[in-house]
């Protein structure tokens, strides 16, 4: 089964983000980056769906040079190759244009099944897998728990609200987002990462004229809903100040 | 005009409908006329529930086709309904079921989806969707491009259902003929299930105590135990750790697990992220721990302390004790 796994670029958890000047967008310059940990779920799902199953696991990615450290990262965790459609302008791409900047190249590997996560922790549109399923004219079935695949078909696990799921079942091919906890994650071994140095990854241009979907005109520091009373001091002292206003101010204890 | 998609599943409205009502009844101000259209195999008692909104009209979208949910019927339902209506605005509650079919729809259609909108409003003469961003550290102005209609989802919470304006007499209710083609659903659902009976009901807890990222270890998890039996709470947790299997996932609170509004919430290393804080927002008082001060779960908390849980926990279960 020839599977792809998209896989995106994010800041990591623990960046503090900072805007740019005219405060529509951060700072780029000092962002440190990991995997978008929904994706990391659908590698490791795609690489168990290869090792049941046989076949190839492809990497592919849509972003700037830097993305190839997410994608070498995808390939010491055993993905077999991987495809970088590669311009500096998909950095701060949408949904709609990454997933536009993919399409034509993933279009011509005629994969079986595409795997994505079912959000990104950067932008968060949740739209990506299903946009890029109807690029390429594919089904798709979303925030995915389960994946069982037959020869021609698949059945899945969605998870639906409030703890309900549901099964699926459609064709192949299709596009699948998963779900963060749908399996245990590995990660890369010593031997994957010098393994992964040897691997392919083919770099294709974006197409041309891709415009964004959506623009950003303004950003910002959330704003609060509540006003926060923050305690200071030392840890007693912080315990027994909040302990006090629990007790006698917000009367809940 | 604006286009409210309401939600039902088997005859019932889904709440967070009315809240997408309120936010298009704020855009409109009353200068733009609003219809609702709801989908589904029969639909006409919840049409009557939707028609006590101050609404132009609303509109039932009918078939058997669309009896059981799937993004390949609505969206083929959707689109004629939408291209009937021609209207400037779709709006949609941020459900995982829009989640599933309005990247498709707007795909088809070719035209803009602003995702997860908490606010509207005008910036620099346009109209701006604000929607987190970056973990919701961040919230962008977002205006979507190109032609219209454009495509909204709401988040949940972000407008009160309450705040909808209802009408004076019932609105109008119309069908709105639609043919669908249903060689073309490729998806073929079963009937929703739950996994195990929920043995803990967190919606009925007065007290809670949650825990996050930020305990680090499985072992760590009594940590957050000892606190709870201080507080006389149960304990809870973030997705992640229900993930890890630290603790059982009926324990999970957020979208995908159980929604509370417990009189306490105290958020033990939990950064906040929209899929948590939709799940405990509406609690009376929240208390937020986190090493991070930027972590979003302060916006939502009444007290916060920024530091480190493995310090504080044990030094507000001294203070707890000392009744």
């Amino acid at each position: 089964m020839k599977i792809a796994v998209c896989i995106k670029q994010v800041p990591t958890r623990e960046w503090q983000p900072r805007l740019n000047d005219d405060k529509t967008w951060v700072r780029d310059q000092d962002v440190s980056y990991e995997m978008n940990e929904p994706d990391a779920y659908a590698l490791e799902e795609s690489l168990r769906l290869r090792e049941k199953h046989g076949g190839e696991v492809v990497v592919c990615s849509a972003g700037p040079a830097r993305v190839q450290q997410v994608i070498r990262e995808a390939l010491a965790r055993g993905a077999d190759r991987a495809l970088h459609v590669e311009d500096d302008a998909l950095g701060a791409a949408d949904a709609f244009t990454a997933a536009a900047a993919l399409a034509p190249a993933m279009a011509e590997q005629k994969f079986d099944l595409i795997l994505t996560g079912l959000q990104s922790d950067d932008q968060g549109h949740a739209q990506f897998g299903p946009v890029l399923a109807e690029k390429l004219g594919i089904p798709h079935s979303t925030i995915i728990m389960e994946v069982q695949v037959t020869d021609t078909s698949l059945k899945v696990k969605r998870e639906l609200e409030g703890g309900w799921f549901q099964h699926v079942t459609m064709a192949l091919p299709a596009l699948l987002t998963i779900q963060s906890g749908i399996n245990q994650l590995r990660y890369a071994t010593l031997k994957g990462i010098m393994a992964a140095k040897k691997k392919e990854i083919t770099k294709v241009a974006a197409p041309a004229g891709l415009s964004p979907r959506l623009k950003v005109v303004a950003m910002s520091a959330p704003q609060k809903s509540k006003q926060t009373v923050m305690i200071g001091g030392s840890p007693s002292e912080a315990a027994k100040e909040l302990v006090k206003r629990l007790r006698e101010e917000a009367r809940v204890l | 005009m604006i286009l409210v998609i309401a939600e039902q599943q088997n005859g019932k409205l889904n709440r967070a409908s009315w809240e997408v009502i309120a936010a298009a009844q704020h855009l409109a101000g009353g200068a733009m006329p609003i219809k609702v259209a709801v989908a589904g195999q029969s639909v006409s008692a919840v049409a009557a529930e939707l028609a006590q909104a101050a609404v132009a009209e609303v509109l039932t979208v009918e078939s058997p086709a669309l009896a059981v949910y799937t993004p390949d019927g609505f969206v083929q339902a959707l689109q004629q309904v939408i291209a009937q209506v021609a209207p400037t605005y779709v709006f949609f509650s941020h459900t995982y079921q829009t989640r599933d079919f309005s990247p498709t729809l707007a795909t088809r259609m070719d035209r803009a989806l602003v995702t997860d909108v908490i606010a509207i409003r005008a910036v620099g003469g346009a109209t701006a969707f604000a929607r987190p961003m970056f973990q919701g550290k961040l919230v962008a102005d977002v205006v979507p491009q190109g032609e219209g209609p454009f495509l909204i989802s709401l988040q949940i919470g972000a407008y009160r259902a309450d705040a909808a304006v209802k009408g004076s007499a019932a609105a109008p209710i119309a069908a709105a003929s639609v043919s669908i083609d249903e060689s073309k659903i490729r998806q073929k659902p079963e009937a929703p299930f739950q996994e195990a009976k929920q043995a803990v009901d967190l919606s009925q807890a007065e007290r809670i105590v949650s825990v996050g990222r930020g305990i680090k270890t499985v072992e760590n998890i009594a940590i957050a135990e000892q606190l709870a039996k201080a507080f006389g709470a149960e304990l809870a947790a973030s997705r992640p750790i229900c993930d890890n299997g630290w603790l059982p996932m009926e324990r999970q609170i957020g979208s995908s697990g159980q929604t509370v509004a417990p009189k306490l919430y105290v958020a033990l290393g939990i950064s906040g992220a929209m899929q948590h804080l939709v799940g405990m927002k509406g609690s009376r008082v929240i208390v937020a721990i986190n090493k991070d001060a930027d972590a979003p779960i302060f916006e939502v908390a009444d007290y916060g302390i920024q530091g480190d849980l493995f310090e504080l926990a044990p030094a507000i279960i001294a203070e707890l004790q000392k009744g």
